[in-house]
């Protein structure tokens, strides 16, 4: 995560709060160490023993807030995403879905695809995360493993440009076909136009002198 | 020969009959083209602007006669860029976007974001008893508003006028109770994080219990419209079927997954808002097609009328509790309350910050204006709305905006279940089983 500096997000001579020289610097949950506690033990344990690759696929083990997130290599997506449906100790039936984060600071790791996974037969959650560069954006489309990511992905490749390999139909599914760019990116801009109402006018939502 | 003139629809005699030609579009050609040719394959785009497609939802068919051999959805008419808002605004400007997604759910929506912010921040435990009890009350109002539309509309859709009034005439009466506690009747941001913004009015729980009544009498007219009714059942039983193997695969829950006989309910299974005391049945049915799923519905109604009524119970038992944290950097400052034009202000408080306090002042405009700041970290949280599991993906950075808010919103999924539901069956069919998912279009293309 990026750090902070001063009250407003403005530079020069905008602020006026005296919090210009403040930089605070933000920290990200970075990975944990066992016993994770709940069922996370169980999870891992288990994902451990059925897939002899975990070292090498598994890149981390984050448990943070109660949630366990699982940061998968690209490269070993499809197997680990097999490995939680198909094992009986497992047995993640449903994927609720896919969405994207954007993280322009971290360089070569810009895009998150992120995996709420589900299973019915144990009553647990868990998440998938894994990172791309932005110059690469690939990834193995995991439409052959659970059929209800299919328009997930679409929208993941619409707001993000992630492109999702071996999907049956990457189209755009929000925005119109020929939409240029990638709207939820962070480069891309919000837009919106100046609002004057009663003698006053406000501009739109991502010029205005904001807090950070 | 031409018998009368009508720019689009023409009609003439022919050896075989009289023979309509529509015209307005490209219709002659396209009439011409199709006779040329010896398939009887047709592909037809059926709205965004149809009445029978339950929103601004395009479905495009391939015929072959009245036989339906492909359907795809064409959605994103109402897309309207929400999730990028709220990276714009503070955590708590965020629930008067996401009450705009689902408009039909509008608490769920607004409970579902509060859970996550809240689990963010680590205060789950410390929203009040009787906050949560007025979330639980609200949802399961809207619970019942929502599975009206779905009743009526879907009843309207497929032929059925009546059951459309009465639910209306239902609905209008949860509306007035919305009203009544938050001010507004749709999209009212009354779920803030922390609690919710205002207690309800010490007049509210005899007008909800007398409502309770009225609403079990009136369920009983749609009830003996549409439950036995030989049309009905025809143009319902067995269609639109989906088992629990294409469920589980596409990620499809709320009523069109119970439908196959899975008792999977969130309120149930992973309880949230203290759902665990409540005493509830999770309906089931075992057909899974469309008669089933209307079951579902009609008999979700009756158990959130006794989820409201134990509610009601608790909160006479918690008159005078607070109904958001106590932690003041967290809790919204102003004092609001219900007038006679919807929620705003209280008198008193402006007076107090405007007069008294300086540091009243200050700390109202810090927090409203900059908001709190949320530790760095992601959550992932679901509710049980009407339509199935609405999960919000939260991400923050630290600040005191979203850094991305995510709504898997259970239309969007369950939409996917189109295909798998038609391909094969009547074009007519098409509508029921669509109307049997309750998309809500503004949560499908958010």
């Amino acid at each position: 995560m990026s750090d902070e500096k001063g009250s407003f997000g403005v530079s020069g001579t905008g602020d006026t709060s005296g919090y210009g020289g403040l930089v605070r610097t933000q920290v990200s949950p970075g990975s944990s160490e066992r016993p994770f506690g709940s069922y996370f033990d169980e999870v891992a344990d288990e994902l451990e023993r059925a897939y002899p690759e975990f070292n090498a696929g598994i890149e981390r083990i984050l448990v943070d807030r109660n949630e366990l997130t699982l940061f998968v290599k690209r490269t070993h997506l499809i197997e680990v995403a097999l490995m939680l449906r198909n094992s009986e100790t497992l047995r993640f039936e449903m994927c609720m879905g896919v969405d994207g984060v954007h993280y322009p600071e971290e360089i070569g790791r810009e895009l998150h695809a992120v995996y709420a996974l589900l299973s019915l037969t144990h009553n647990r959650r868990i998440r998938l995360e894994v990172a791309l560069p932005d110059g690469d954006p690939h990834l193995p489309s995991l439409v052959e493993v659970w059929g209800g990511i299919n328009w997930h992905e679409r929208e993941c490749f619409d707001m993000f440009g992630i492109i999702f390999d071996g999907h049956p139909g990457l189209t755009r599914i929000l925005m119109p076909d020929d939409w240029q760019g990638h709207p939820q990116r962070k480069d891309y801009p919000l837009g919106g136009i100046p609002i004057e109402y009663k003698g006053a006018t406000t501009p739109p939502p991502s010029e205005r002198r904001s807090y950070q | 020969m031409t018998t009368f003139s009508d720019p689009y629809a023409e009609s003439r005699e022919t050896t075989e009959g009289r023979v309509y030609s529509v015209t307005g579009g490209d219709w002659d050609s396209l009439a011409t083209e199709i006779g040329a040719t010896k398939e009887e394959r047709v592909i037809v785009n059926m709205g965004p602007q149809h009445p029978s497609t339950h929103g601004v939802l395009r479905i495009i068919l391939e015929l072959e006669g009245e036989t339906v051999t492909e359907v795809r959805c064409g959605i994103g008419y109402l897309h309207t860029g929400i999730e990028k808002n709220t990276e714009y605004r503070s955590w708590t400007q965020g629930v008067t976007f996401v009450t705009r997604m689902d408009y039909l759910a509008p608490i769920f929506n607004e409970t579902a974001y509060c859970l996550a912010v809240e689990k963010l921040l680590g205060i789950t435990k410390d929203v009040p008893e009787r906050a949560s009890v007025i979330r639980v009350l609200m949802m399961e109002l809207n619970r019942i508003s929502s599975h009206m539309v779905a009743l009526g509309t879907g009843a309207l859709e497929l032929g059925a006028l009546t059951p459309m009034i009465f639910a209306f005439r239902d609905r209008e009466l949860v509306l007035n109770l919305f009203e009544m506690i938050s001010g507004l009747r749709m999209n009212m941001a009354y779920i803030r994080p922390g609690g919710v913004a205002v207690d309800i009015p010490s007049d509210a729980i005899p007008k909800i219990r007398e409502t309770v009544d009225q609403l079990r009498k009136n369920f009983k007219d749609n009830e003996k419209l549409l439950i036995g009714n030989t049309i009905w059942m025809k143009r319902t039983q067995n269609i639109g079927y989906l088992d629990l193997a294409g469920c589980t695969t596409l990620g499809i829950t709320g009523p069109v997954l119970r439908s196959t006989g899975l008792p999977w309910d969130l309120r149930k299974t992973q309880p949230y808002c203290g759902y665990e005391n409540y005493d509830f049945d999770v309906i089931t049915t075992d057909s899974a097609d469309v008669y089933g799923r209307f079951l579902i519905r009609m008999q979700e109604l009756e158990q959130s009328l006794r989820i409201v009524e134990q509610a009601c119970d608790k909160l006479e038992k918690l008159e005078g509790e607070p109904v958001m944290v106590a932690d003041k950097k967290i809790a919204w400052p102003s004092q609001l309350s219900v007038g006679v034009d919807g929620m705003g202000n209280s008198l008193a408080h402006i007076r107090d910050i405007m007069g008294e306090s300086m540091e009243s002042l200050i700390h109202h405009f810090k927090l409203v204006t900059e908001g709190f700041r949320v530790p760095a970290g992601q959550v992932y949280v679901a509710v049980e709305s009407p339509r199935g599991e609405t999960g919000v993906h939260l991400v923050s950075d630290g600040g005191t905006r979203p850094y991305r808010v995510h709504f898997r919103d259970s239309s969007f999924n369950n939409l996917q279940a189109t295909s798998a539901m038609c391909e094969g069956s009547m074009i007519a069919d098409v509508i029921g089983a669509i109307a049997s998912i309750d998309p809500v279009m503004g949560g499908v293309d958010r």
